[in-house]
């Protein structure tokens, strides 16, 4: 999934500006899983807005709604109703997908209340971890299903850098060896030699070098 | 053996020669003086030099310029080139820039991580990694081809190729075949990351033996004075990469005159090291010591250098 973690207050109620009435949208896709965007954030949200506008001596009308996707236009559109000529500004919690997606249908200011950071999963309760890169072109059957690209800090595609020592990268003691996983795991497998193949230079048009990416597929096309 | 490059290191591993190369750092604002002076100081004493691209990820004076510098002092350089900074395109142009300059060897490196220079924030590159720009290097050297596959038409670029080993980076086994991976990719020398547990560089050896890899490539290795027990501590606890035995250590704290001490283990290690089946000469990285050089060359009893013609 993709996680996000909510702006600072101070600093989503800055976006908003002087708006005296605005649209406070959740999603209920990846960030109410991680606890950032869903439902009970954007209650929150909205209501911590209100008391700081309160205590400035100013109001703020907040209309709450959680859309179960903001990443879709089918349930975007279901918003239109909510955006009157009244509403100076929308905050919306989702990813930097959704509010992309609001800002494109609505002609209104749209500000991002969370911080969009990788695509990963909870290793424990309250703890998130990034795990894929979005490289365009999974290689995980050449490593072991450990990803070098983003849990190595140069994304080094032939093996550990020198930098490499007692199965923790160079950049930080805490942080394990992505290559010292691959390895370990590929031994225990018998695939070692998988290590051995000179790999070529990545083919990063298909990450994020070339614009934005589509993928199309002709056969789910209506 | 037929020569395949101009490069004057090359030449003198060919013949047999047990050779010294030295290390000189590029400084942080626009004068060579700094440079051409060390290379005065080392142009009798070593056989070739490198000039670090951009070290611990800090602004610094180009290697490709620096190596101009010395070069025109009379010392060979060494240039290293990292990928951290560079993508295919810019690396290849400078690998044209810097033959056209008179540059003969090339150190392919991943290089430092931007977190420890003083742009944390910056980019990082890696378009290509150390293994692959080994390979650029050698394409365009050998096949006459960029790495797009696009022929180099006329004057490619003919350079003497080397890269880095770390003996003291684990997984410790897969160092060697990593090392196999860069001779196969095309390195025709090595230099490996400074020496001080002389045990596991043994074992280090005994495979790369196992494996005929120093038939295949010249293997220096990495030699480094310790100055004060300071630097011999900063060396254990701080640098990635690097094992400092203790034993070591205490020598220095110990000594009445540690300069002297660092010298001495330097040199009983580059006598050790000439002794090693599979090992063609030392890199010696006095780093911000490099007036340090010709003293240990001598002790070692590698003075006079040999000449080429």
């Amino acid at each position: 999934m993709i996680v996000a973690e909510p702006k600072p207050l101070a600093e989503v109620s800055e976006l908003i500006g002087e708006a005296r009435k605005i649209l406070v949208v959740g999603c209920g896709g990846c960030v109410t899983v991680c606890l950032a965007g869903g439902e009970k954030e954007t209650g929150i949200l909205a209501a911590s807005l209100r008391m700081l506008r309160k205590k400035e001596g100013k109001t703020l009308e907040t209309l709450e709604v959680t859309l179960t996707r903001q990443c879709d236009p089918e349930y975007v559109q279901l918003l239109d109703k909510y955006v009157t000529e009244d509403v100076e500004g929308i905050v919306s919690l989702a990813c930097g997908v959704g509010v992309q997606f609001l800002a494109e249908r609505f002609n209104k200011w749209v500000v991002p209340a969370l911080n969009t950071k990788f695509a990963g999963g909870a290793v424990e309760h309250g703890v998130w971890e990034e795990r894929c890169g979005l490289c365009g072109e999974c290689i995980l059957h050449q490593t072991g299903g450990i990803c070098p690209i983003i849990r190595c800090s140069k994304s080094l595609l032939n093996g550990p850098c020198g930098g490499s020592q007692g199965g923790k990268c160079e950049v930080n003691p805490d942080l394990p060896c992505a290559w010292q996983l691959i390895y370990d795991r590929l031994k225990a497998l018998g695939k070692l030699d998988l290590l051995l193949e000179i790999r070529p230079p990545k083919d990063w048009s298909k990450a994020r070098d070339g614009g934005p990416r589509k993928v199309v597929r002709e056969d789910v096309r209506m | 053996m037929a020569l395949m490059t101009e490069s004057r290191l090359e030449r003198l591993l060919s013949q047999g020669h047990f050779v010294v190369s030295g290390e000189i750092g590029p400084p942080k604002h626009t004068s060579p003086e700094g440079i051409l002076h060390h290379a005065e100081l080392l142009k009798d004493y070593v056989d070739a030099a490198n000039l670090t691209d951009n070290q611990t990820a800090i602004v610094r004076m180009s290697s490709l310029a620096a190596a101009v510098h010395v070069l025109r002092a009379g010392v060979e350089p060494i240039m290293q080139m990292t990928v951290r900074d560079r993508n295919r395109i810019a690396l290849q142009s400078d690998l044209l820039g810097a033959y056209s300059l008179g540059i003969r060897n090339v150190l392919c490196l991943t290089g430092d991580h931007q977190s420890f220079g003083n742009h944390p924030t910056a980019k990082n590159v890696h378009d290509v990694d150390s293994i692959q720009l080994i390979k650029i290097v050698k394409d365009m050297r050998d096949d006459r081809k960029f790495a797009c596959g696009e022929e180099i038409k006329e004057h490619e670029p003919r350079f003497f190729i080397g890269a880095a080993a770390n003996p003291f980076a684990d997984p410790f086994e897969f160092r060697v075949l990593r090392l196999e991976k860069k001779i196969k990719a095309g390195a025709d020398f090595i230099q490996t990351q400074c020496i001080f547990d002389m045990e596991r560089f043994e074992r280090f050896m005994a495979l790369v033996r196992e494996r005929g890899l120093h038939k295949k490539a010249y293997i220096l290795a990495g030699v480094m004075p310790l100055k004060s027990a300071k630097a011999a501590r900063y060396m254990q606890k701080s640098v990635a990469g690097m094992i400092v035995p203790e034993e070591i250590v205490a020598r220095i704290e110990k000594a009445s005159d540690p300069r002297e001490e660092g010298v001495a283990i330097c040199v009983e290690q580059i006598k050790h090291l000439r002794n090693i089946e599979g090992v063609a000469g030392v890199h010696i990285m006095a780093v911000m010591w490099e007036e340090i050089i010709p003293t240990i060359v001598k002790e070692a009893g590698l003075y006079p250098r040999p000449s080429v013609d």
